[in-house]
């Protein structure tokens, strides 16, 4: 049986011990040797960025929100059973192969932590932003969730019951926000640009268009 | 293992400080070691959950303190040294030792997107019957496994309400280590704050955790 990783505390101070202590040329010499190796494929980690950077990103869970806003039918079962509904954008995929989303309303707000490590709806909201993979983030979401969405701005009455997913497994999680006031007359396009990835945290509302849809 | 990277609860780690129109990447390095941990070879069985344990083997005074993309830079370069794909000396030079055969089965470019697509799945088929069913009351075992775990600490002897569950998922706990994927039934559960942080949080919030079978006990 292969030696159990937790048998050797220390091979993490190995890896670090004498390479450079800048990480760009770090990764650069990791890369080199990767390449070198026959373990990487330079232009396999292009395709990578160029995915994320391209086509995976928060457009893809903006689609699936004004889709609900606007469809009952879909947001029926979005809520019931996300995976499949999400599957009928093609957006399913790694990050984002078991999904459950959690409905903002007037009485409940919904808030998405990993505290464990960073676990983030990769599929649907693209690169996780700095702060929700940094400390802060995932020591105080569960403890003080309230004191968290004042830092983002948000203060929510007391009568509204906060609930906390923390993503301790590869369930990804993702908020369906509350549809602004205002946007009875907006297309499911239109809709789609008002939803913002920090809305589909539950670190944010969707704000209401500042002028009259013309 | 109770590690640093378990953070549900702490304090004085600061303010979120969340960026105006943050960028996609803090600098270029961290796209190309986001593309070579998605795109490179790894150990044989190497899964994520095998990846997660790496990553929270690395000490609590360099966790800390190294971003993301540096920890992955650092599990990366932990599971090569550890499998012996890689040598100390090639991690620190940048080149293969001499009379190294270069492979060829490294991930190409028209394979990144069918990877992306179908990566990631871990709802396994399990046919013994759930031992807990929705809106049953459960406690999160007082369990301490110096192994990999996704049992938070913060949850640990607290009672809970099953509210959903996910059928049979692989058990982080037996993949990291190799020993087989182990399927567990997963449940989601929620907590109450007051159950978790005592009578001075407030009565109406909840945090819910995704915990398997095994983490959990009737209450």
């Amino acid at each position: 049986m292969a030696a159990s990783l937790s048998d050797h505390p220390h091979h993490h101070d190995h890896a670090h011990s004498d390479v450079p202590s800048d990480p760009a040329l770090r990764t650069r010499t990791l890369e080199s040797l990767l390449t070198e190796k026959g373990l990487v494929d330079p232009a396999a980690i292009d395709a990578w960025v160029e995915a994320y950077e391209k086509k995976i990103g928060p457009r893809r869970g903006a689609e699936v929100v004004a889709r609900a806003w606007v469809d009952p039918a879909f947001k029926a079962r979005l809520l019931s059973d996300a995976t499949s509904a999400i599957e009928t954008f093609g957006f399913l995929g790694r990050e984002a192969q078991h999904i459950v989303v959690v409905e903002n309303t007037p009485a409940i707000h919904n808030l998405i932590v990993c505290t464990l490590c960073s676990c983030y709806p990769w599929g649907l909201l693209g690169l996780p932003p700095r702060w929700y993979k940094a400390a802060p983030y995932r020591a105080r979401s569960v403890i003080d969730p309230r004191g968290v969405l004042a830092e983002f701005g948000l203060a929510l009455g007391e009568e509204v019951e906060v609930r906390v997913w923390d993503s301790t497994a590869e369930i990804r999680y993702l908020v369906l926000p509350e549809r602004p006031a205002g946007t009875d007359d907006f297309s499911e396009a239109e809709l789609a640009a008002l939803v913002t990835r920090d809305a589909m945290i539950g670190v944010a509302k969707v704000e209401a268009p500042k002028e009259p849809n013309a | 293992m109770n590690g640093v990277h378990d953070m549900g609860g702490m304090h004085g780690h600061g303010p979120i400080a969340p960026e105006q129109d943050e960028p996609l990447w803090h600098a270029p390095w961290e796209a190309r070691m986001f593309g070579m941990r998605r795109g490179g070879t790894f150990p044989p069985g190497f899964n994520i959950d095998r990846w997660r344990h790496v990553r929270e083997l690395i000490p609590p005074y360099l966790y800390l303190v190294r971003s993301y993309y540096d920890h992955w830079y650092m599990s990366y370069v932990a599971a090569l040294l550890h499998s012996g794909m890689a040598t100390r000396e090639e991690i620190k030079s940048g080149h293969a030792a001499p009379g190294t055969a270069k492979r060829n089965d490294a991930m190409r470019p028209d394979q990144v997107w069918k990877t992306q697509k179908t990566g990631g799945v871990f709802a396994r088929a399990i046919e013994t019957p759930p031992l807990f069913a929705i809106g049953q009351r459960v406690r999160a075992r007082n369990i301490n496994p110096t192994g990999h775990t996704r049992v938070p600490r913060y949850v640990r002897g607290k009672v809970g309400v099953v509210q959903l569950h996910h059928g049979g998922h692989v058990l982080p706990d037996s993949n990291a280590h190799l020993q087989g994927e182990a399927p567990e039934h997963l449940y989601t559960v929620a907590f109450s704050m007051r159950e978790l942080w005592g009578p001075e949080a407030s009565p109406r919030d909840e945090a819910l955790a995704d915990l398997w079978e095994s983490y959990l006990e009737p209450a």
